[in-house]
């Protein structure tokens, strides 16, 4: 099963490597990583999705505060997810297909972030299945480059993660 | 007040605001700046002869005192040779806090000579690190290191300090208090899970205590007799925990395990209600009841991680064993388990002192009545790895006393480091090392550093001439084909110690077993025995 781990950490040299050290050698499955500055910038919020059984997430949830530079851990309940990820895709576009592409965007929502005579990269945010789906409408033109982001993530609702 | 002096003798006052009189360690390059200051303190310097052993010895002496202990030693290979030290400390949940000194700022990561990512290297052993880079933050960094090793679940924690900052000057002022926002141990236990184990208890037919090395670290051994007493409730260790009842108590059944003793595992498998103290459930503890389903647990720990991790549980109470055990104490009710208890002791068999005619040298558990029967009360035994520390673990009888050994990563070459530390934290207590003749000779070196600085610990060496322990499970194991155990080659071990100037002598029947021990315990100065054993001596008595 998979779970979305929402981590606070102090802003410090060398904490990312102790959170993902910790992972590797406890043999928890990683499945997406994202790190950012959060509005106080001595505090970084990292998103970990991973994959294991409850023993596995109590474990996991355990384990990470056990390290010193972890302020809070939680796990966001699945059914009040707000999950996204971003994605940059970059296809082969003659100037003919522009307008295909350009339709594309506009069904998707994706935004249209450089045109070259050969190419158009497009950009979407969304949770995992609108990105996949989006990724499947774009391969009938020749996919050039595409790089994606670890999913952040927060709950819905009035509640908040804090220090 | 603060007036600018530089980080090393910043770091050496740090030292004595903690009130650390002894550290062990081994200098070098990048570490000199921090000696230079060194010199110029009270604090005593043990020179050891292997930075492992600067570890070792630190670890010995935290676990007599109770306090983080310090060792020292420089970058690259200084810094690597520490790492088994650190993580055995962490294994075994020791407060040490290790100085090592790296390259300058600017060189790191250039991989410039004796350069090690040592913070990085010792990432999953340690409790925490710092790689100190910024000068002023030195002494808030150094009292954090402190609390943090010693405070919670203690453990051990890397301070490396590049030359270059060692030498920049700084305002100092020791903080009398630190505040770490992301750690926060839990002391007191929940009153609601303090109740509920005690009614527990209370209902309970059967109940059982398991108590690990975690009482030591909480000063926790009288509280987990009384209520032993009061409950009537038997006792059963954990490998750390051999010691912290007196061997003679009659509710104390012996250590469990792999290794444990017949009373205490059946009594494990027998019972209705597990009282985990301190105990983390290690697999060569605790394997008999990981199947069984017809008993409760209560599991009382300071860290919460270890509860539930090996074992399921029913009541878990996070806490300081100190403070739940004194909650728990003034709650629980007086138990009748007569019969229990009864049971229970039935199962304790006395290891008879036989001597097998078809062996060689003498019986362990013989020779080890005889050393329990001559020993102080104020004594502390520091065994090795192999078969030498289950027959310690599980013959050596103490009324008092205090065992240490590497029980969570078996480390050999432990016990005689560790009980040079030990010896200096307890300098009034009878301390004896005992090893086999594989480990000895991983640690001998340290003979020197008990002659150069005055430190009377004792030596037993059970003498095989084989890698006992591995060669008892090539024997059991792998059809009797025996590789690579066999210890061909080896020095003669009083003659070697005769080479430092330590006098010693051959043990090579019980009866000459009395008359060497009393030498050993008598003599002033450092002492060792050559104890002949036979090859085909179990672990399993």
């Amino acid at each position: 099963m998979k779970h979305t781990i929402s981590i606070l950490v102090e802003n410090n040299a060398g904490v990312l490597a102790r959170i993902s050290g910790l992972f590797a050698r406890r043999g928890y499955n990683i499945h997406s990583l994202a790190v950012g500055v959060t509005d106080n910038d001595k505090i970084s919020r990292i998103t970990i999705v991973a994959e294991g059984s409850d023993y596995t997430l109590e474990q996991i949830e355990k384990q990470l505060n056990k390290l010193i530079d972890v302020i809070k851990v939680r796990s966001l309940p699945a059914d009040k997810l707000l999950a996204r990820e971003l994605v940059l895709v970059k296809v082969c576009c003659k100037p003919a297909e522009r307008s295909e592409l350009i339709d594309i965007a506009e069904i998707t929502t994706a935004k249209i972030s450089d045109v070259s005579q050969e190419t158009m990269t497009l950009e979407l945010s969304g949770n995992q299945y609108n990105i996949a789906t989006f990724e499947e409408l774009l391969r009938p033109y020749k996919i050039i480059e595409i790089v994606r982001t670890g999913t952040v993530a927060m709950q819905k609702g009035s509640e908040g993660l804090r220090v | 007040m603060s007036h600018r002096i530089t980080v090393a003798e910043a770091l050496v006052k740090c030292l004595e605001a903690e009130g650390i009189s002894t550290i062990f360690g081994y200098p070098g390059a990048a570490i000199c700046p921090f000696y230079d200051k060194l010199a110029d303190s009270k604090i005593k310097h043990i020179l050891v002869r292997h930075e492992a052993n600067a570890g070792h010895a630190a670890s010995g002496f935290a676990r007599l005192s109770g306090k983080p202990a310090v060792c020292v030693a420089t970058s690259g290979p200084g810094a690597t040779n520490l790492i088994t030290a650190i993580a055995t400390a962490y294994m075994d949940s020791i407060p040490i806090v290790a100085i090592t000194g790296q390259v300058s700022t600017e060189q790191i990561g250039r991989d410039v000579f004796q350069e090690a990512d040592i913070t990085g290297a010792t990432e999953p052993f340690v409790k925490h690190s710092y790689l100190i880079k910024n000068a002023e933050l030195v002494p808030e960094i150094v009292k954090k290191a402190f609390y943090i090793a010693g405070s919670g679940r203690p453990g051990p924690v890397l301070l490396d300090i590049p030359y270059d900052i060692q030498q920049q000057f700084i305002d100092f002022k020791y903080p009398e208090n630190v505040e770490i926002n992301s750690y926060r141990p839990t002391y007191e236990g929940n009153k609601l899970q303090i109740k509920r184990a005690a009614e527990a208890i209370k209902t309970a037919k059967k109940p059982l205590i398991c108590a690990g090395g975690g009482l030591f670290t909480a000063n926790a051994r009288d509280l987990v007799q009384s209520i032993a007493e009061k409950a009537n409730i038997p006792v059963i260790c954990t490998m750390m925990g051999v010691s912290l009842m007196p061997s003679d108590h009659p509710l104390f059944l012996g250590m469990v395990g792999m290794h444990g003793c017949s009373a205490a595992n059946c009594a494990i498998s027998e019972c209705d209600l597990l009282i985990l103290l301190g105990a983390r459930v290690g697999d060569r503890a605790v394997t008999a009841i990981k199947e069984r389903d017809d008993f409760k647990v209560i599991h009382i720990d300071i860290d919460p991680a270890e509860i539930g991790k090996n074992l399921p549980v029913n009541i878990p109470v996070v806490g300081d064993l100190k403070a739940v055990l004194a909650q728990l104490s003034e709650i629980i009710e007086k138990c009748d388990n007569t019969e229990w208890v009864k049971k229970c002791r039935s199962e304790r068999i006395c290891l008879t002192a036989t001597e097998n005619e078809n062996k060689i040298g003498l019986n362990p558990a013989a020779f080890l009545e005889k050393l329990s029967n001559l020993l102080p009360e104020k004594c502390v035994v520091s065994a090795d790895v192999g078969q030498n520390q289950i027959w310690t673990a599980s013959c050596l009888k103490l009324n008092g006393g205090r065992f240490i050994t590497s029980g969570g990563m078996g480390t050999m070459g432990y016990s005689v480091p560790a009980a040079i530390g030990a010896k200096s934290a307890a300098p009034d207590a009878e301390v004896i090392a005992i090893c086999g003749d594989g480990s000895f000779q991983m640690q001998f070196m340290e003979l020197a550093t008990m002659i150069q600085h005055g430190i009377n610990v004792k030596v037993i060496v059970m003498a095989n001439n084989r890698l006992g322990m591995v060669r008892e499970v090539q024997a059991n194991n792998y059809e009797n084909k025996l590789v690579a155990v066999f210890l061909d080659g080896s020095p003669d071990f009083v003659k070697l110690a005769d080479a430092y100037g330590i006098k010693g002598e051959y043990v090579n029947n019980i009866s000459e077993a009395e008359t060497a021990l009393k030498n050993l315990i008598n003599s002033d100065k450092p002492y060792i025995l050559q104890v002949k054993v036979d090859e085909n001596e179990k672990s399993i008595l």
